[in-house]
């Protein structure tokens, strides 16, 4: 219950939901430019509480306002704004002696920078690697393996991630999810969506084997076999729960046998439009067990995006909701790295969803639709699980918050009603798919949240992972032959060849050596560790005003069996 | 490519005659049939090596009147290193033979255009040598002090005047610099193509793509010169064979030892500026950033000797030309950024090629030349780590010199290939080795610097025992030996921080060890001397001694020698210690530096004799020095013997027991002038006696001490030591050291004519001392060797070594007054009078101090009495 209430409070009261409302996106790339490559200007006003203090409240304030503020105002306001006056303006009244003596407390300690074993602990905490094992000596999957990680910038980290090989159909499947408003529906999302998956893939028979089995009470047999590392948590008390609509899924999809093998495609757009139903109907059914009742309303009024990853041979589906990203991988004939973009992201900067999400509703509402480049001027993905707040009728989210419990009818954020809230649902959680056939060229597969692709640019991620991969000792030589270098720009590559070198060596991960590189990275694009330090000793609470939540999984694909599979076919 | 062309068609415009010679090898070659030009059968001097050192010989030797030479060259002349090379020509070098031969060198290249006609892009620039530090600038005094009293012009300037020299040097980090105007700047391969020209012109020839497979080596003496095209008997060969030089030495039956071994060396050329650089504009050493700068074309040449180096061909890898190596600007990088610091300016400018030209070092940072120690004959002269331009000319001389007279005109023993034995020739070895070498090119080289690559590898069976008790150490010929003892709890700065010109941080701990050798007992262990045994049937060994050596060695056994070695001229070409061991045996100690020089010195004078047999006994034993008042204390009560004066006299050497052990071979010598002895044990027995010494000692307060200690001791009593004070060019006489010549033996000896000549005549050096009066130990500079010395204001000469004396509480300068007449600079006779009265200075990094000059030591720093005969102060004082 413990653990229930604080995370309440972070869905509820102060949870800097950034996805939702808090125009902070555009904020912090300023931030960044500005403050950090000189942390003179930074360092000093948090010793003196200032800046933590206006920041915090400013992320009350957007909290409880929602777009009160435009990003520039925020911004200048941060550096430059008399604390007094910005106080008077957006005092918050009960909480605030509540955060000088957060602040105090968190901020001290700020003057001591980590050292590079301290950094290395931070980056490496969260970092999983998982080598597909070999046969005979020989790795026959497609896959060799993956690396992830993942580094909070909220408390707790509200992104998830999955990673599972299906037991009874072939294949791997791997995910990441961004959660928002809390990591509830993330959380449930990553430990129930590849079950759906793999269930909308398995054929008729199994259904009806796993059926049987479960109806006589005999062993089951295995879906999926996870990669977990020990931070992964599964719900222990909604495992029945989850397990009991899963099988609803399959017994419908048994009545439903269409005779026809399953097509993955279909699986997967099945399966998340399936699983989002299913945290919608939980939390509209409430259930006995109070804990568990306010568990799915929490699920459901919070949201995620998920971008899935299904390898089966040179198959590779791309499954994704929302504004997470998938990235192949390139090694060019040059050795040089190019990066393809496997996933379209589900928010404003893409036309197509912005004209999806106009074609459904009604000409009245366009306007109002997309505001400040968000779904009804609050949330960023144009896509979503969970969210039932853009789902949901008025009426349902008024009847399902009065009854619920009272922790649910205090909280004002699922009280709130966005503005402008005609034609439910707003907001869906079907992916959009895309299937590619790997070549031996595509070397890895990156599946990243947003946290990571607002810092980096995919050329880079491609460069740095590409090199990581294929290990340092093959970076290219520079050859100057005939081209035009002069000595100043010659003296800038190698500065950054050497940087790359040195971050490198620290490394076993390669998402952990991409999240250095996404936190660390200077103006020339290379790991500053008084930066990267920095960063990671920032306050909780200012933490979420520099970085998100990232979270990385690199998939390292087998180029010899991706070769061979391709002669096969020819 | 470019530089090869551009000198490929200089050279044939320039030479009809060398047109149609090259030409039609050109044509052959390029058909790939059999040259027309066979080789000689026959030759008097046969050189491998067609870069600046093969052709400065053949130049060198056919200007001397050797007409029947041949020059071979594996692939074309001047096609390797040569061809590469930067091109400097700097006389900013710390050893005064060096600095020398390039002051030799300079004047050499040019007049070298208008003796033979070939374009040399011989430009007088000057240089300018960067200090980023004060101790760098000290460093640069040093050098300008001795460039000064040589007569070449040099300057110590301010930053401000760098930037009136040089526009594009950013000189806010610099404290200031050293300007050499006549620092000049060569095509080296152009160069290399005008000495050769030069020597086809009297007479050398010269053959191209024939390379030498292996020389033919007959009882000690070179026979001949196989090679790809044939056989050439010859008297003389010389490897210049550069990089490849250990390989050819190692090709033959007979292996001839050259520690060279290449790393990959990068520069950078850059296409012209905005504003082309003028060809005139000075060459930028900054050694701080370890890099140098001159004019190239417009543009600008840079390149360094980084902290990495990187070593090659370490298996040998043969090739017939360089070829283009790999460029590496990962590696190039740090270099890259100091050129980008001390020339901001250049950022815009564009690069034309990165390249690596591999450049061959040696163990000690010095060239080598000279002849085998194992093949008469056979000469070398290669490993010019990266100055083979600057070098090349003088060095050519001193060797032919070498080969036509003998001996060069100049004491090269610094670069004398003998210094080095089978102990440096290991590939590990070299590979460890220049890779600390070529770094420290620009390093600060600061006094009592130690490499701290291939250490360990000969050391005496107490090592373990001395390290453990805090031993410090340093190295000579490969042999460890100790510094001092750094007692318990006493922190001495690291390695980098202890680098200094002024008062070392080792200054109190030396100064007791020093007191305990003067109120107590001191070990120092000494094994690393070199011990021979001589020995023969009858009469031989004595009588070839005799004639070796100039003290008379007829002395009765147990008595001990101090001789020198000397050559024709009557120059030492060693100074030992020996010992009758009975009447046909001796025992003879040398400078530990002395191991392969004495060896083939001995080995080519002594007559060919199977019944007179030589021995390096130096493994079998381990030697102890045991120093102090209190030693013959020690040793009686260890050996139950009576050591005291009158039964164990001075100069003396017995075979006795020392505890347990037996065969102990005592010596009454200390090598300081203090009391005491030298213990010659057994290798097997040493831990056991110097446990027992220790033991015993203790309630004579005995403790270890190091070299540090021996040599202040030593030369606050005017001691002089071979290979510091005294070379092949100082007789006995101008040392001070007539006592030790025994001119009256009643044999005739080597030097003997000389040595008469100067009794009669008198001398034109003369060892003196030099007791610094204004110096102050813990502010000033220190002296080191090398600092000139003024006598009322005029150069005289130099000191060679110096010392704190803990007992006069003043710095002891040891080294050579000449006579120069005021006019004509020609050497004069020096007299007693002439030293005593002058009025003498000694320059340190360009600040003089008063010293008082003595041309015999203090007697009261003598506490005991000696043999009559054999004290060395009498030999002063009788004059």
């Amino acid at each position: 219950m413990l653990a229930a209430s604080c995370c309440d409070r972070r869905m509820c009261v102060c949870p800097g939901p950034r996805r939702i409302a808090i125009p902070v996106r555009s904020s912090r790339l300023p931030l960044l430019s500005d403050a950090m490559p000189a942390p003179a200007h930074l360092f000093p006003l948090i010793r003196n509480c200032e800046i933590s203090r206006i920041g915090s409240t400013a992320c009350y304030c957007h909290h409880k306002h929602l777009c009160c503020l435009s990003s520039h105002f925020a911004h200048s306001h941060f550096r430059y704004a008399p604390q007094k006056k910005f106080a008077a303006l957006y005092r918050p009244k009960e909480h605030f002696n509540h955060f000088i003596h957060a602040r105090d407390y968190a901020s001290t300690p700020q003057r001591f920078y980590l050292t590079p074993a301290q950094v290395n602990s931070i980056l490496k905490a969260n970092e999983y690697s998982f080598k597909v094992p070999e046969f005979d000596g020989k790795n026959v999957s497609s896959v060799l393996g993956f690396d992830s990680n993942q580094l909070p910038a909220n408390a707790p980290i509200e992104d998830r991630r999955s990673a599972a090989t299906c037991l009874q159909t072939r294949g791997m499947l791997l995910g990441v999810f961004d959660g928002h408003a809390g990591c509830a529906c993330a959380q449930a999302v990553s430990e129930r969506l590849f079950y759906y998956i793999a269930v909308s893939l398995l054929p008729h028979e199994t259904l009806l084997e796993i059926e049987n089995a479960v109806e006589n009470g005999r062993a089951l047999l295995p879906i999926l076999q996870w990669h977990k590392h020990p931070n992964d948590y599964f719900s222990k008390e909604a495992s029945k729960l989850y397990f009991n609509s899963l099988r609803t899924y399959w017994q419908e999809l048994i009545d439903l046998n269409s005779g026809e093998t399953t097509d993955v495609r279909e699986a997967l757009i099945n399966a998340f439009k399936r699983l989002d139903n299913d945290i919608s109907l939980e939390a509209q059914v409430g259930d006995p067990n109070s804990f568990l009742n306010y568990l799915v309303l929490r699920v459901a009024f919070s949201g995620s995006t998920a971008c899935v990853a299904h390898v089966d041979g040179v198959d590779l589906h791309i499954a994704n909701t929302g504004d997470s990203r998938a990235m192949l991988g390139v090694q060019e004939e040059d050795g040089s790295w190019s990066a393809v973009n496997l996933s379209y992201d589900h928010n404003a900067q893409n036309e197509h969803e912005v004209e999806r999400v106009k074609m459904e509703h009604p000409k009245s509402e366009e306007k109002s639709l997309v505001k400040q480049d968000r779904l009804l001027g609050l949330l960023m993905p144009f896509r979503a699980f969970g969210d039932v707040k853009f789902k949901w009728s008025i009426e349902l989210q008024k009847r399902v918050v009065e009854s619920g419990p009272d922790q649910l009818n205090d909280n004002e954020y699922t009280k709130f009603i966005p503005p402008n809230y005609h034609t439910p649902p707003y907001l869906t959680a079907e992916p959009e798919v895309i299937h590619h056939k790997l070549r031996p060229q595509d070397k890895f597969l990156v599946l990243a949240t947003d946290g990571l692709w607002e810092t980096m640019h995919r050329q880079d991620v491609a460069r740095i992972v590409g090199e990581y991969l294929t290990g340092v000792h093959h970076q290219q030589p520079i050859a100057v032959g005939g081209y035009k270098v002069t000595l100043g720009q010659m003296h800038g590559l190698l500065t950054e060849r050497r940087a790359r070198i040195s971050s490198v060596f620290e490394d076993q991960n390669a998402a952990t050596h991409l999240i250095r590189h996404a936190v660390g990275n200077n103006e020339f694009g290379t790991v500053d560790h008084e930066r990267l330090s920095k960063m990671l000793s920032l306050p909780e609470e200012l933490a979420r005003m520099y970085r998100d939540d990232i979270t990385i999984i690199v998939v390292q694909f087998n180029s010899r069996v991706i070769g061979a599979y391709q002669n096969e076919e020819l | 490519m470019f530089l090869r062309l551009l000198s490929d068609i200089q050279w044939r415009a320039a030479h009809p005659k060398w047109r149609r010679m090259t030409s039609s090898q050109r044509s052959t070659s390029t058909t790939a049939e059999p040259q027309p030009v066979s080789l000689p059968a026959q030759a008097q001097v046969v050189i491998c090596g067609g870069g600046i050192t093969g052709t400065s010989v053949a130049y060198h030797l056919s200007k001397m009147g050797f007409k029947d030479i041949v020059l071979l060259e594996q692939g074309r002349l001047a096609a390797g290193t040569t061809r590469f090379c930067a091109g400097v020509v700097s006389t900013a070098r710390p050893v005064s033979i060096e600095l020398k031969m390039a002051h030799y060198s300079n004047k050499l290249y040019q007049q070298l255009e208008q003796e033979t006609g070939v374009q040399t892009g011989y430009m007088k620039t000057g240089s300018i040598s960067l200090a980023q530090t004060q101790d760098r600038l000290i460093s640069l005094k040093r050098i300008a002090s001795s460039l000064n009293v040589m007569g070449i012009p040099c300057e110590i300037i301010s930053p401000k005047k760098v930037l009136q020299l040089h526009p594009l040097i950013n000189i806010h980090d610099l404290v200031g610099a050293m300007y050499l105007p006549e620092d000049a700047l060569v095509s080296s391969a152009n160069v290399s193509l005008a000495l050769a020209t030069a020597a086809s012109r009297n007479g050398v020839q010269i053959h191209e793509r024939t390379s030498v497979s292996h020389v033919t080596i007959q009882k000690g003496r070179v026979t001949g010169v196989e090679t790809d095209r044939g056989r050439i008997r010859c008297e003389y060969f010389v490897n210049c064979a550069g990089q490849w030089a250990y390989e050819l030495g190692h090709s033959g039956e007979e292996p001839v030892h050259i520690p060279v071994h290449a790393c990959e060396h990068f520069y950078l050329l850059t296409h012209p500026l905005q504003d082309p650089v003028s060809s005139s504009l000075p060459t930028v050493v900054d050694p701080d950033g370890r890099i140098y700068i001159r004019n190239w074309q417009g543009g600008i040449l840079s390149g360094g000797f980084e902290k990495n180096p990187k070593p090659l061909f370490t298996e040998g890898r043969n090739q017939l030309e360089i070829q283009n190596l790999q460029e590496d600007w990962d590696h190039f990088g740090p270099l890259l950024s100091a050129l980008l610091r001390r020339m901001p300016g250049l950022e815009a400018l564009q690069i034309m090629q990165l390249v690596n030209c591999p450049e061959s070092f040696t163990p000690d940072m010095r060239c080598i030349m000279g002849e085998s120690p194992t093949a008469r004959g056979y000469f070398v002269l290669a490993g010019m780590n990266s100055a083979g331009i600057s070098y090349g000319g003088g060095a050519g001389k001193y060797l032919a010199e070498w080969i036509v007279n003998g001996y060069p005109s100049e004491n090269v023993w610094p670069l004398d290939l003998k210094r080095f034995g089978t102990l440096q020739s290991s590939r590990t070895f070299l590979r460890h080795r220049v890779m600390e070498v070529m770094p420290l090119m620009y390093d600060l080289k600061v006094p009592r610097w130690d490499f701290q690559t291939g250490r360990q590898l000969r050391t005496s069976p107490l090592y373990d025992r001395l390290d453990a008790q805090g031993a410090r150490w340093m190295e000579k010929h490969g042999f460890e030996r100790v510094k001092y003892f750094v007692p318990p709890g006493s922190d001495l700065l690291d390695l980098e921080h202890s680098k200094t010109f002024y008062k070392p941080d080792w200054f109190d701990i030396v100064g007791s060890e020093v007191k305990c050798c003067k109120e107590a007992v001191c070990v120092i262990d000494m094994s690393s001397f070199t011990k021979f045994e001589i020995s023969s049937t009858g009469d031989q060994a004595l009588e070839s001694l005799q004639y070796l050596f100039a003290n008379d060695l007829d002395v009765p056994v147990g008595h001990v020698v101090h001789t020198g070695m000397l050559n024709e001229k009557g120059g030492y070409e060693n100074d030992c210690s020996i010992a009758r061991l009975s009447k046909r045996s001796f025992f003879m100690i040398s400078p530990t530096d002395q191991q392969v020089h004495c060896w083939a010195w001995l080995k080519n004078h002594l007559p060919d004799d199977s019944n007179l047999v030589l021995e390096d006994v130096t493994w079998k034993y381990t030697a102890l020095n045991l120093i102090g008042p209190r030693a013959v204390d020690v040793l009686s009560e260890l050996s139950y013997a009576p050591m005291t004066a009158e039964h164990f006299p001075s100069l003396f050497c017995k075979e006795m027991s020392v505890g347990y052990a037996n065969g102990i071979r005592v010596m009454s010598i200390t090598h300081t002038g203090e009391p005491g002895f030298v213990l010659y044990i057994p290798i097997e027995y040493a831990l056991h006696v110097y446990n027992e010494v220790m033991n015993m000692g203790q309630k004579y307060g005995i403790r270890n001490a190091g070299y540090y200690a021996l040599r202040s001791l030593r030369i606050e009593k005017f001691f002089a030591f071979w290979g510091q004070d005294l070379d092949a060019f100082t007789t006995p006489m101008e040392c001070g050291r007539e006592f030790q010549v025994k001119l009256d033996k009643g044999m005739e000896f080597l030097g003997q004519e000389v040595l008469l000549e100067q009794k009669q005549n008198g001398v034109y050096k003369r060892f003196t001392m030099f007791i610094l009066e204004d110096h102050d130990t813990d502010m000033d500079l220190w002296p080191w060797w090398g600092e000139p010395i003024f006598r009322n204001g005029r150069y005289v000469g130099k000191t060679t070594s110096s010392a704190y004396s803990y007992t006069l509480e003043r710095h002891v300068c040891l080294g050579f007054v000449h006579h120069f007449d005021e006019k004509t600079g020609e050497k004069l006779v020096v007299t007693t009078d002439f030293i005593n009265q002058g009025e003498y200075e000694i320059d340190i990094a360009g600040q003089r101090f008063q010293a008082k000059a003595k041309l015999y030591p203090f007697s009261s720093l003598f506490t005991q009495r000696r043999r009559k005969d054999e004290v060395e102060l009498s030999g002063y004082q009788r004059e």
